[in-house]
């Protein structure tokens, strides 16, 4: 019996000629690293560029002459680029490029912490590595809820005004109970009724997905305002004074050097935020629930014709998802700050580049999460240390590598065939 | 149904053939009336309450996950867990199951394949496998032979009586004859819905026509010798890619004369597509020329290609032939709705529309409550003979008629076809482009075979079926040479073993009676 049954019918493929798309991108990182080395080490000074291994100036550091760094730095980058634009084998791709990048930021590190004003001529690494965690908290929230939404096949536009709900409800339940934990729960719930929301016009009414989700932020940024203005503001004390998870110190893993102060003395938040990803990511790609969850939203007709319940799996995640954003704006208020009007100042929206940055996989979101907590917090650093580089144009930056992953720059993006289609029987 | 049985339901479109099916899938639920299943009446709720009684099915669009792999497809809603209330996947045991269900159906499969890398015929087999893992006793197949080459559809016919000799009931679902006479074992006929007949397999293929459609039915194309004219379409050297960037025309060569019908074979996606759009100017010519009745027309925008004389039937109707949402009239003018007596400067005339559409739905038989209806409440048949009215209602040099009667139901394929017949014989150049070997040959005076972007070779309508076979799967007479043409069963597999995988065994790839539609009575 033949098992080859049909001629291959797929033509070959055409020769893209010399510039592949590793190329392209080498040439990219070789210019970049060239200008880093001429520029930042031409702009960079003399001085010892240090970075303390602790919060202070003091105690151990790294240290580099601040030319020589830029310099050194610069060529590596510059040399990842020429490696890639040489043919690197496939599976180096990604480190060297990821090499290539960090040789550049720190390039442009050496030139920034050496040119700066004595007495700040240092950047404390504990300080970097935890604001950036900090900062990315929210995001990673935001785009799990994402995840979960978008792989089952629904649009979700509305994490701002999950994120916005989950920081009020926080806020407010944990205040009236005083209790941080009735406060969690309460935010989940807050989260999950704006998804709710979501879902039952999104699946059982079959309005618009993306309309939906900016009708949704606008409600949640009214409803919230008003109950702000109406209740919180007349008694902070009795209604917007939550109690706050405190930091909880992991035995050992506290220790480690740099690691250790910046992420294992933290809050619950980003002991749960890191594990959700973990977990969520294993269940997505592991378990019966991750395969059903995909394949209602690659192609529901297909899952609900071996017995799949589409619309149920949909209402089911969207509604967790609303869960996960909700806690998510709770690391706000039962942790840092009291509710304040529209707090999330569009954290949500950022999630959704991460989201689409990290290709719709939980560890992708959480690695694009954290590339914009740092250029966020790398943002604020520079302003700290006087720097001539104006701070906007830093924080520009999750942006617009947002704007160069959605246009196919940077590997294919492919949502979810079905994201965003509503899902009707027969 | 009776175990190990192959059961045909034969139907014009949408005679509720489909319908019947999904309503037995779960996927529907009657209105009336009750399933019996040894004897026992069986409510279905869903697709699960079907499988759980032993009952599968291959829809006619695959219901496959592309991106998935064919293991994740085939344990999909059926998932072998282990880890408790987690459910993490055992993958091993689902691609052991996999193997061991090919291996036993000889359907061999490739478990860890990404589907949307296979090709139809295989991503079928997937699907039947899906099945099969799930200890089905009745098998629904929904025009399984739809979407295959000659060559496949043979192998198709081979599985199932495979199947049938391990006890499975088939239920096989199609509109063509030929099929139906080489597997079933019963002919189920039905017409708008009610069951009109049963038959069986020696019943001859007029009888059975006439049971589908309710009258007789010439089932070959009519036709005088056509008398070619000086040449209108030129094509040289066109070198085309598709949507991905991949190369799917690669230098074709081709001339079609007034007054003849050139009709272009091949299994799809072998550039046929891409040749046709680049033509109509819906694709960017990357080399070579089209010239029409002696003037250069490539890189011309595709609406003046239209007016210079060339009448379009896309491939896919319901995409790029007709504005579903919009009325048949408003469909009927959608080339020519800004040219007088239709428009004039910014303004429409309804009346004359109305009263063009009146005529034409006459002319053409379109089957359709008003003029006024939407064109998707349609059938196939009547939607494609609203795009045929359409194209042949102004005058012609050249149509292009890209897989005319696909989905369509006899009674229309018949009307269809003598339209272009007629259209030729007033002297028109006609290409025609089926996947449908039997149409190709019917229709065309000459017939050139695609494969793999190039034009592979221009034959006679008298040439055997198993020769253009063979030219669709890429054996030329010069690579085939020592087997000779001459002798398709034995000669031709022993070549195409290797090459193109033609059944090769013995039987399977037997002379002409069972092949599709090729002979003329029983």
């Amino acid at each position: 019996m033949s098992t080859t049954a049909v001629p291959d019918v797929a033509v070959a493929p055409v020769d893209e000629g010399f510039w592949t798309r590793t190329r392209k991108t080498g040439a990219v990182l070789l210019a970049l690293g060239v200008l880093a080395a001429v520029l930042f080490g031409a702009l960079a000074t003399g001085q010892q560029a240090r970075f303390t291994l602790s919060e202070t100036e003091g105690g151990a550091a790294l240290e580099i002459n601040g030319t020589v760094g830029a310099i050194l730095f610069g060529v590596i980058a510059a040399a990842a680029g020429a490696a890639l634009l040489a043919g690197v084998p496939k599976r180096w791709f990604t480190l060297t490029l990821g090499v290539g990048l960090v040789a550049f930021v720190l390039s442009f590190l050496c030139w920034q912490v050496s040119a700066a004003p004595e007495g700040r001529n240092f950047m404390p690494l504990v300080n970097i590595v935890r604001g950036t965690f900090i900062l990315a908290l929210p995001l990673i929230f935001g785009a799990l809820a994402g995840v979960l939404c978008e792989r089952t096949g629904v649009v979700n536009v509305a994490i701002e005004g999950q994120l916005l709900m989950g920081a009020f409800s926080g806020a407010l339940f944990g205040s009236i109970s005083g209790s941080v934990w009735v406060g969690l729960v309460a935010a989940a719930i807050g989260g999950a009724f704006i998804s709710l929301l979501l879902a039952v016009f999104a699946i059982r009414y079959l309005v618009d997905q993306v309309v939906m989700g900016i009708v949704l932020n606008l409600l949640a940024v009214g409803v919230t305002g008003f109950l702000y203005e109406r209740l919180m503001q007349t008694d902070a004390q009795k209604y917007n004074s939550a109690p706050r998870f405190g930091n909880w110190e992991i035995p050992l893993l506290k220790d480690i050097p740099v690691i250790g102060p910046a992420l294992f003395r933290g809050n619950i938040f980003l002991y749960l935020g890191l594990l959700l990803v973990l977990v969520i990511h294993i269940a997505l790609f592991r378990t019966r629930w991750g395969l059903r969850t995909r394949s209602v939203g690659e192609h529901p007709t297909a899952a609900d014709t071996v017995g799949v319940k589409v619309l149920g799996l949909r209402y089911r995640n969207v509604i967790m998802a609303g869960m996960v954003a909700g806690i998510g704006g709770a690391s706000y208020t039962l942790a840092l700050y009291s509710f304040t009007k529209n707090m999330i100042g569009g954290k949500g929206f950022i999630a959704l580049a991460a989201l689409i940055f990290g290709r719709w996989s939980p560890t992708g979101a959480l690695l694009a999460a954290l590339f914009f907590g740092f250029a966020d917090q790398l943002a604020t650093y520079l302003g700290a240390i006087g720097s001539s580089i104006p701070s906007q144009f830093l924080a520009m930056l999750p942006y617009l590598a947002t704007i160069l992953a959605v246009a196919g720059l940077v590997g294919r993006v492919r949502a979810p065939a079905a994201d965003g289609k509503p899902y009707i029987k027969g | 149904m009776e175990p190990g049985e192959i059961h045909a339901l034969l139907g014009e479109n949408g005679a509720g053939k489909s319908t019947l099916m999904n309503v037995l899938y779960g996927l529907y639920q009657p209105d009336e009336g009750e399933i019996l299943v040894d004897g026992k009446p069986l409510k279905l709720r869903g697709p699960s309450d079907a499988i759980a009684a032993g009952i599968g099915m291959v829809h006619q669009h695959f219901m496959l996950v592309p991106v998935f792999t064919v293991a994740e497809n085939v344990m999909l809603g059926a998932e072998q867990v282990k880890g408790g209330i987690a459910g993490f996947l055992d993958r091993r045991r689902a691609r052991r199951e996999v193997a061991e269900v090919s291996e036993r159906y000889n359907l061999r499969v490739d478990p860890d394949a990404t589907v949307e890398d296979l090709p139809v015929g295989i991503q079928q087999r997937v699907e039947i496998v899906k099945a099969l893992t799930r200890d089905v006793d009745l098998l629904i197949l929904d025009e399984p032979t739809a979407v295959l080459t000659p060559q496949e559809t043979e192998e198709l016919l081979t599985v199932m009586r495979s199947l049938k000799a391990a006890g499975k009931s088939i239920v096989f679902i199609t509109h063509k004859l030929g099929e139906v006479k080489a597997i079933a074992d019963r002919i189920t006929v039905i017409r708008r819905g009610k069951t009109v007949g049963t038959a069986s397999p020696t019943a001859s293929r007029d009888e059975l026509a006439a049971l589908m459609v309710g009258r007789s039915v010439r089932l070959t194309v009519e036709k005088q010798p056509g008398t070619p004219g000086k040449p209108i379409l030129e094509v040289s050297g066109l070198v085309v890619d598709d949507d991905r960037q991949i190369r799917a025309v690669d230098g074709v060569d081709l001339t079609v004369h007034a007054g003849e019908v050139l009709g272009i074979a091949g299994v799809q996606g072998n550039g046929q597509t891409e040749l046709i759009e680049a033509i109509m100017g819906l694709r960017p010519v990357l080399a070579g020329t089209v010239t029409l009745d002696g003037q250069a027309v490539h890189g011309w925008s595709t609406k003046k290609v239209l007016h210079a004389g060339v009448g379009y039937v896309p491939e896919d109707r319901s995409v790029d032939g007709l504005v579903k949402e919009f009325s048949v009239a408003e469909n009927l003018v959608l080339d020519i709705y800004d040219r007088p007596p239709f428009g004039r400067g910014l303004s429409l005339k309804p009346d004359a529309i109305a009263k063009s559409a009146k005529e034409r739905i006459e002319q053409f038989d379109i089957r359709t409550s008003s003029a006024d209806a939407a064109v998707s409440t349609l059938s196939g048949g009547n939607q494609q003979k609203v795009i045929v009215a359409r194209e042949l209602s102004r005058p012609l040099k050249l149509l292009i008629a890209a897989q005319p009667t696909r989905g369509v139901d006899v009674g229309s394929i018949e009307f269809i076809h003598s339209r272009v017949i007629r259209e030729r014989d007033i002297g028109t150049a006609v290409m025609v482009v089926s996947s449908e070997l039997d149409e190709v040959i019917g229709l065309a005076d000459r017939i050139a075979v695609m494969y793999r972007g190039r034009i592979i070779g221009i034959v006679g309508p008298n040439t055997p079926r198993e020769e253009i076979g063979l030219l669709m799967a890429g054996i030329t007479p010069d690579t085939a040479a020592g087997a000779g043409s001459a002798a398709p069963a034995g000669g031709a597999a022993t070549t195409a073993g290797s090459t193109s995988g033609t059944a090769g065994e013995p039987g399977a790839a037997a002379p002409a009676p069972e092949g599709p539609g090729n002979e003329d009575e029983a």
